[in-house]
């Protein structure tokens, strides 16, 4: 089960790598999107899918998944949502200035 | 008394010289210096009588105990003879340039505060015990040098001049440092004293010879020895006083001071004296052949005082010889050498304060246009004279007695047997011989062609006439001394010379009165060395004649092909090269970094997991293949193709909520409520997020992008993945330590007092993690707020009053 996780992850990260290599602003935004997406499901990976049961303790004690990386998880869930947005909007002004989302065209001035 | 202080009196008296200077306008600010050198000079003088009886005095002030560096002043014949030099010379220049600089026009106030920061600096190379004190009053001379070559800031000669002298000159400092540190690590010490104790341990050392070649790159930078003398010659542009004081007499000396220092660490290394002797003898040989050349009188003094360092420091390397051989004749190398280190001293300083004064007074420096000047300065040519029939090495001055001992050791040198000295000790002699004659035609040139001849009417900016009293003074006492040496030299022997020489070979004599050389002006009709001085008088009078015939052989050498040329080369590379690499790689492109990133990751990880056999994957240690997770699995796959490979807007991102929702069913299938809750939210908001904004967004144009850049975009993409999941592969296969799951599952109960394990982890356990993730949120908030709302374009920014 982690061998094909593994390997879906390391497709979804060639993919998001590629998109990050693009011109293209708004593909570099969804290849951050796909990177985070990507490191999740690693993050829960590398914890181990043993089968056992959801971590919510009811009554008898029993065999639970690992509960730590899911916290780690969720935290960074939230973290890369925020960032997602605000470069989301960072993109939205920055076309709107500039009239561009080329970005070999934003390279700003040549010092000197 | 600590009279280590006494080292930094100049520094103290610098910080009073600004105010001196703005309040004390009738007086020139030169006589309130004047008393710092002298009373320096006065106070060093008592020290004679005890070193030479062979004694030293030692004063210490501590400054970083904990690590071995302090203030040390050390003085011994070596360093008290240095101390004399730099004090007593100090205080003729400062009288000079009283003459010389005038107060109304120059500004004084930093002159002086530049010059006694030199004397402090200086006072402290050669009266240091500590290695890395020492090296910070020898960048201290560097840096108060620069500040004097570049007094006349406005001048682009200047600047040029004081930046050249400080790269070289810095350059062998830090050589120098590293030299100092490797014998701090040899030594286990950073005192002198201690080093020249421990000494013979050192020979055979892994670090010997490079410490010994590191210390001597600055020595011979800052001694301007072949091939880094470039420097001296273009630091000619400093007022006259600072030339005859630093690039004569003190600083120029600081290398030979380091070499005669460190004789008895290094002397036992054959590398040192082939280097010493060998470098010193080309730099002999290269300043006096292209003295000649130059036309401007500074720059003629410049090339003589590179070869007679040249001269000095060969015989410095010859007197190491007696760390081998005991044979009696070499003794009179080291003896030779500090002899001629004073004498230089005097006779360079009349000639360059001599120079000074025909610039002053004619306008010009260029020999080209001076000329028969004997008789409108009569008092100037007698001293040039002196001091230029020293240069030469014609009695009855002092210049003669010590070139003698000079062609005496050289010759002696050819009967030294080791180091294969037997077969190349015949070049010494003839090298040494002719650059004799070349010292001679200089000296010549230089007091006969600006002294002697014709004048040349109307070509002089000003009506010369003889110089001012005051100004005469101080190249009058050198000129006297000049000539009083070569009277009395063994009483210069007694009081200054034995003592020095004592301290630079201590395995030869244990006190100075063992001494048993006599100087003497006559050594019979049988002495080698008369003969050669008669030839080199023979041969530099006849070339001397016929100068202006065979002086235009210099203009055959190219100018690309000297060592300027190559120094310009080196810096207009590091400036203009440089930059141009810089720019070769530093595109401005984002994707360009990226790569570079990128591809640096996967190949530094790639290798060290294959070169280190890190490389395992255990499959037993894996759950099974579930079934929905494989259709989850393809899903994913085909929704993130989608995301690539989609050309509207649109699909592209109605595709990222499909891989954002199969992300979630994962959660769901992985036994991960909370994740799968949170996941399904946030990808909600985030696809309504990118809806809204969907509006505005450009479409999804590649701004073509060509196959070649694809494929490379690719092929770094496709090594990140590979990377990636080998690495997470093998970590998987290799876990070291169990989770510490069981702690929380056991614990969340009694503990914390819930049941969720992934809340209470997020909320109890780990807390603060949780905090500052609320926190970024709130700034992602605010800044996409602020992106929104503030709008301070240039348009609106333009007139603020509206």
């Amino acid at each position: 089960m982690e061998t094909l996780i593994t390997l879906l992850v390391g497709v979804l990260v060639t993919i998001a790598v590629y998109l990050l290599l693009s011109k293209n602003m708004i593909r570099v935004i969804l290849g951050t999107a796909i990177l985070s997406h990507a490191i999740h499901l690693l993050i829960l990976t590398m914890g181990g899918l043993k089968k056992g049961g959801v971590p919510l303790i009811e009554g008898e004690a029993g065999s639970y998944t690992d509960a730590l990386p899911q916290a780690l998880i969720l935290t960074a869930i939230v973290i890369s949502f925020a960032v997602t947005a605000f470069l989301l909007v960072l993109a939205y002004r920055t076309y709107k200035e500039t009239g561009s989302d080329n970005l070999d065209a934003l390279r700003g001035v040549n010092d000197e | 008394m600590e009279f280590v202080l006494l080292i930094f009196l100049p520094i103290v008296a610098a910080l009073f010289i600004p105010l001196l200077f703005k309040r004390m306008k009738r007086i020139h600010t030169g006589w309130f210096v004047l008393a710092v050198p002298l009373v320096l000079f006065l106070y060093y003088a008592t020290f004679i009588p005890s070193t030479m009886d062979g004694g030293h005095a030692i004063s210490e002030l501590q400054w970083i105990p904990s690590m071995g560096i302090s203030f040390v002043s050390y003085i011994d014949g070596l360093s008290l003879l240095f101390s004399l030099l730099i004090t007593g010379i100090g205080s003729l220049v400062v009288l000079y340039s009283i003459f010389y600089l005038d107060k109304n026009k120059e500004k004084l106030g930093n002159f002086y505060v530049y010059l006694l920061l030199f004397m402090s600096a200086m006072l402290g190379v050669v009266q240091s015990d500590n290695v890395i004190s020492l090296y910070l009053f020898w960048e201290l001379t560097s840096i108060s040098s620069f500040l004097l070559i570049g007094y006349w800031f406005t001048r682009d000669r200047s600047r040029f001049g004081a930046l050249k002298s400080m790269m070289i000159t810095v350059f062998g400092g830090l050589m120098m440092l590293g030299g100092f540190v490797l014998l701090g690590i040899m030594g286990d010490t950073y005192s002198i004293r201690e080093l020249i104790a421990s000494a013979p341990d050192f020979v055979g050392h892994d670090y010997f010879t490079l410490a010994l070649v590191l210390l001597l790159l600055g020595a011979f930078t800052k001694s301007a020895q072949f091939p880094f003398y470039i420097w001296l010659p273009d630091a000619m542009e400093a007022p006259t006083p600072v030339s005859a004081y630093l690039h004569s007499a003190t600083m120029v000396k600081a290398g030979l001071y380091l070499v005669a220092r460190f004789t008895p660490i290094f002397a036992f290394s054959e590398v040192w004296v082939w280097l010493v002797t060998g470098i010193g003898l080309l730099t002999l040989f290269w300043g006096s052949l292209f003295a000649v050349k130059q036309t401007d009188l500074k720059a003629i003094l410049a090339f003589s005082t590179v070869s007679q360092l040249g001269l000095i420091m060969s015989l410095l390397g010859a007197g190491a010889i007696t760390f081998h051989s005991n044979d009696a004749i070499f003794k009179f190398a080291m003896f030779g050498a500090i002899f001629h280190l004073i004498n230089h001293a005097t006779f360079k300083g009349s000639l360059f304060m001599i120079a000074g004064i025909v610039d002053h007074e004619t306008g010009t420096r260029d020999i080209r246009k001076l000329g028969g000047l004997m008789s409108i300065m009569p008092v100037s040519f007698t001293i040039v004279f002196i001091g230029s029939m020293s240069m030469a090495g014609l009695p009855p001055f002092n210049g003669f007695l010590s070139k003698e001992m000079f062609l005496q050791s050289m010759v002696a040198i050819r009967q030294f047997e080791l180091f294969q000295f037997d077969t190349w000790g015949i070049l010494f002699p003839v090298i040494a011989w002719i650059a004799s004659v070349f010292t001679f035609v200089y000296s010549f040139y230089f007091v006969f062609r600006t002294f002697a001849g014709k004048r040349k009417e109307g070509q002089l900016p000003q009506e010369p006439h003889e110089a001012p009293v005051g100004m005469l003074i101080s190249p009058v006492i050198l000129g006297v001394l000049v000539v009083g040496i070569f009277f009395i030299p063994n009483f210069v022997a007694k009081w200054l010379i034995k003592p020095a020489v004592a301290a630079i070979q201590p395995n030869l004599y244990s006190q100075p009165g063992d001494i048993d050389i006599h100087v003497a002006a006559w050594h019979g009709f049988k002495s080698v060395e008369l003969w050669l001085t008669v030839g080199v008088i023979v041969v530099g009078a006849l070339l001397f004649i016929s100068l202006s015939k065979w002086q235009k052989v210099y203009g055959l050498q190219p100018a690309k092909l000297s060592l300027n040329a190559l120094y310009d080369g080196m810096m207009s590379f590091s400036e203009k090269g440089m930059n141009r690499i810089s720019r070769f790689y530093m595109t401005g492109l984002i994707r360009t970094y990226m790569i570079y990133i990128f591809a640096f990751i996967s190949v530094a990880v790639l290798v060290i997991l294959f070169t280190q056999d890190a490389f395992v994957v255990d499959m037993d240690s894996f759950a099974h293949i579930g079934v929905y997770s494989v259709i989850n699995a393809v899903i994913l796959l085909l929704a993130v193709c989608f995301v690539l490979l989609s050309k509207t807007r649109l699909a592209a991102i109605i595709a990222l909520g499909a891989v954002g929702y199969s992300v979630a069913l994962f959660f769901v299938i992985f036994k991960a409520p909370d994740l799968a809750l949170t996941q399904l939210v946030i990808e909600t908001v985030s696809v309504a997020l990118f809806l809204l904004a969907f509006k505005h967004l450009p479409a999804l144009k590649d701004h073509g992008e060509t196959v070649k850049t694809k494929m490379t975009n690719g092929i770094v993409a496709i090594g990140v993945g590979i990377t990636v999941t080998l690495v997470a592969l093998s970590a998987h296969s290799q876990k070291l330590i169990p989770s510490i799951a069981q702690f929380y599952k056991d614990t969340v109960k009694t503990e914390a007092g819930g049941g969720n394990i992934v809340n209470v982890i997020l909320v109890d356990y780990r807390g603060f993690d949780t905090l500052f993730e609320i926190a970024v949120l709130s700034i992602a908030g605010i800044g996409v707020l602020g992106m929104i709302k503030l709008r301070l374009g240039r348009k609106e920014n333009s007139d603020e009053n509206k």
